[in-house]
């Protein structure tokens, strides 16, 4: 039954594949030149990469890759450097060309030269990571702890961060200002406002990993960063994060597609090379399931995180990824009135463990039945700690008595904390006693619930319309996922979808597939 | 349980009531209840920007004791970090509520059920009803606006788009307000349901003010579809203020907002709407 269900979501995952290989999107040419060390911003905030990509593609197209006709420019001394061609092409200054056989053969040489500088220092950052853990160590126990922190404000950030760190968290998750996701640009520099969430910026990332640096020390373990690489600018979050080093990075197959309405091709093609990066930067990914079970009742769409896990596991391994960098999500969102509740809880959670021994799964806490009533809040909680341990998460978000009230106050993630230590303490290790019966109710229910997500596969498999679209994106269109209905031809950043040229050049895409470094 | 209780042995515990001597009798005077009628006890729980120790202690208590705790017990006192201390604290308040000055909004109109829904719809409208709904401005929190409208529902109530004569139109998360517009007319709402969760920097309230402001921009006056949002943290009264029809919150089910719409159509009329091409 698992290797049925593994070999379907390849079926499902490779025509997808082969289309993101036919296409390219503006942001994965914008972390192109991000690599190749481009940065900044004009003074009404518009990043040079996007300048110097719309630029191009104004002029001769992006079929062909930005790289090749922006080297070619300065090898022709259009410009004396990279931010200076921008420069001048935002001003309309410069004459972009499609070169010819030789002067191509040099402008990809070049482009490959400059974009490897992005590469190899992504390749450091992972060094870096590396013998910070083997000087100040991992986190002492399973799960990790996981908590947030979002003010908005970069510098608010900072001290929150390292308080938290120094009262347990092992991972730091900036959340993102609501809006970013739909922003058709990244950022610059460090940021003081953001909405419910603070910008996601180069900054930002440098100052809070340097932050996060100095906590580790302190506290004696790696205090891991993570951010979002979702959304329209996906690529090139995941660039920077890379040579920022940050330590692990939301990053969904689906999401933004279904919960965000980002146009579905541009989303896979941005997800690929997003990938790519954080397989060759060390960096785990964290995949979005429980946005299924906000949206849906969870004990209904249980199977549609097995199916968005299984999905999520084939992209990761296509793009690269290691089995250990696939943080696969899923959600203690079960309805806690409904008789067997916890029971239930705990088949999803073995099963999640069950068919990914090696994933640190990450384990997000309640928050569609959080009522307001914190005491009873508090209490769910625990009960969501305990199942993370009797099932063996590995990252482990903590879960907030104020969800769905306000944002927590210190002293709500304080007991929290203390939550999580308790059940840690008291049943940390549970999981070896914790061996649920062959025909018993947990054993069964998972069961029920695999045999559910490979009818899904199957369904979404043989799903077929006249356009010879991947059935996956045709079940999308269809609304087999959590009801929302997503047609290939509409979404935002649609626009930003280019078909590749035969003659498509991105040394970035070269040096990741290949693992050269020059 | 509870009030049956109470109106059995309203009388003998009367006296008991502590409060005005004027309400005496009247029951229209509350203390906060601990165990005891009377007794005025709450529990308060609070941080200090100040490290644990007597000095702190001695402020979380000055603090209970202007908010009205008189005695205050402090029961818990607990260092966070360097410098800050968590209270929890318990007292009496000697504050009196008097009953007869809150204010609430009681709902306006009756309860159907679905079926009275669409008799209540078919026989005003002659017509389906058609509602576009949408999370506006940067808000992504479509949770409410979802439980409202999908068929799926909310506390085992179905959504809108569960009522035959309902025809619903969701729009989802971050919908600017010009394409909201847009598709109102485009769709031919009676009515706009806008959900708001984020409430950061007052942002739930610049989008409604900037929403109902657009609408009555693109629309004749009188013509403009019944405006309705629901979201935690609006006030009961808000609605004119923020130039809507009507404001629902937390809690509130699919079944309120159907019976709330048909309401709204019934006293509002049927408004005329050009007739659809072809």
């Amino acid at each position: 039954m698992v290797r049925k269900a593994r070999r379907l979501a390849a079926k499902a995952g490779e025509p997808v594949v082969a289309m993101t290989k036919s296409h390219t999107t503006v942001s994965v040419e914008r972390a192109t030149l991000r690599l190749a060390g481009l940065s900044g911003a004009d003074h009404e905030k518009v990043p040079w990469v996007n300048h110097l990509v719309d630029a191009v593609r104004a002029q001769v197209g992006l079929e062909h890759g930005v790289t090749t006709p922006v080297f070619d420019a300065l090898l022709r001394d259009e410009a004396p450097d990279l931010l200076t061609l921008a420069q001048k092409a935002a001003s309309g200054s410069v004459q972009f060309r499609l070169p010819g056989k030789d002067d191509r053969a040099a402008a990809k040489r070049a482009g490959r030269r400059e974009v490897s500088r992005g590469i190899r220092k992504i390749d450091r950052q992972r060094a870096v990571r590396d013998e910070l853990i083997a000087r100040v160590g991992n986190p002492p126990k399973t799960p990790w702890i996981y908590l947030i922190v979002a003010t908005g404000d970069i510098y608010e950030d900072i001290p929150q961060a390292q308080t938290a760190a120094r009262e347990g968290a092992d991972v730091i998750a900036v959340i993102r200002s609501t809006g970013q996701s739909l922003l058709d640009f990244v950022p610059e520099g460090a940021t003081r406002e953001g909405f419910a969430g603070t910008y996601a910026t180069q900054e930002n990332f440098r100052l809070m990993r340097a932050a996060l640096d100095d906590v580790s020390d302190e506290v004696g373990r790696y205090v891991r960063l993570t951010n979002y690489a979702s959304g329209l600018c996906m690529p090139e979050i995941a660039a920077l994060a890379g040579m920022e080093r940050l330590d692990m990075m939301l990053n969904d197959s689906m999401y933004g597609i279904l919960f965000r309405d980002i146009n579905p091709i541009r989303t896979f093609v941005d997800q690929r090379f997003s990938r790519q990066v954080h397989a060759r930067a060390g960096i785990i990914i964290n995949t979005g399931e429980d946005n299924y079970l906000t949206t849906a009742d969870a004990v209904d769409a249980a199977h549609t995180v097995t199916v968005s896990q299984l999905l999520n596991e084939y992209f990761a391994k296509e793009a690269g990824l290691k089995p250990w960098q696939m943080g696969l999500g899923h959600a203690f969102e079960v309805n806690p009135d409904i008789p067997d509740s916890f029971r239930i809880e705990l088949a999803h959670a073995l099963l999640a463990r069950e068919l990914f021994p090696k994933a640190p799964l990450k384990w997000m806490p309640p928050t569609k039945h959080m009522t307001g009533d914190v005491f009873r809040g508090y209490l769910l909680d625990g009960f969501f700690n305990l199942a993370g341990v009797l099932t063996d998460q590995s990252i482990l978000l903590v879960g907030m008595m104020t969800e769905a009230v306000v944002t927590p106050f210190l002293s709500d993630r304080d007991l929290a904390l203390q939550n999580v230590r308790y059940v840690m303490n008291a049943a940390g290790s549970l999981s070896e006693d914790f061996n649920p019966p062959k025909n018993g109710f947990i054993q069964t229910r998972a069961k029920m619930v695999l045999g559910e997500a490979v009818d899904l596969l199957e369904s979404i498999v043989y799903d077929r319309d006249e356009q010879g679209l991947p059935p996956l994106l045709t079940a999308i269109a269809d609304g087999t996922f959590g009801l929302m209905k997503r047609p290939a031809t509409a979404g935002k950043g649609l626009d930003g979808v280019v078909t590749r040229a035969d003659d498509y050049d991105n040394p970035a895409i070269t040096l990741l597939e290949t693992g050269a470094d020059r | 349980m509870m009030s049956s209780v109470k109106q059995k042995y309203e009388r003998r515990m009367e006296p008991v009531v502590v409060g005005d001597p004027s309400a005496a009798g009247t029951s229209k005077m509350v203390r906060a209840y601990g165990d005891t009628t009377g007794d005025g006890m709450v529990q308060l729980s609070f941080t200090l920007p100040l490290p644990h120790d007597k000095r702190a202690e001695g402020a979380a208590l000055q603090l209970a004791k202007k908010m009205g705790m008189e005695p205050a017990m402090l029961v818990h006192a607990k260092a966070m970090g360097s410098g800050f201390t968590f209270f929890v604290v318990y007292g009496a308040v000697s504050h009196v509520v008097d009953l007869r000055q809150v204010k609430v909004v009681e709902r306006e109109f009756p309860l159907l059920s679905s079926k009275e829904v669409n008799t209540g719809i078919r026989d005003t409208l002659k017509r389906r009803l058609v509602v576009v709904g949408a999370c506006i401005g940067t808000d992504a929190h479509t949770v409410g606006i979802d439980a409202i409208l999908n068929i799926k529902g909310f506390a085992g109530e179905k959504g809108l788009e569960y009522y035959s004569e309902i025809k619903v139109v969701n729009l989802g998360a971050q919908v600017l307000v010009p394409e909201l517009v847009a598709r109102a007319q485009a769709e031919q709402a009676d009515a706009v349901l806008v959900s708001q969760v984020v409430t950061q920097k007052d942002a739930h309230l610049h989008n409604v003010t900037q929403m109902s402001a657009a609408f009555r921009e693109a629309y004749p006056a009188g013509r403009v579809p019944l405006l309705v949002i629901g979201g935690p943290r609006f006030e009961d009264d808000a609605a004119e203020r923020l130039g809507v029809d009507r404001i629902f919150g937390r809690g509130t089910t699919p079944s309120e907002v159907a019976s709330y719409l048909v309401h709204a159509v019934q006293t509002k009329g049927a408004r005329k709407r050009p007739a659809k091409k072809g």
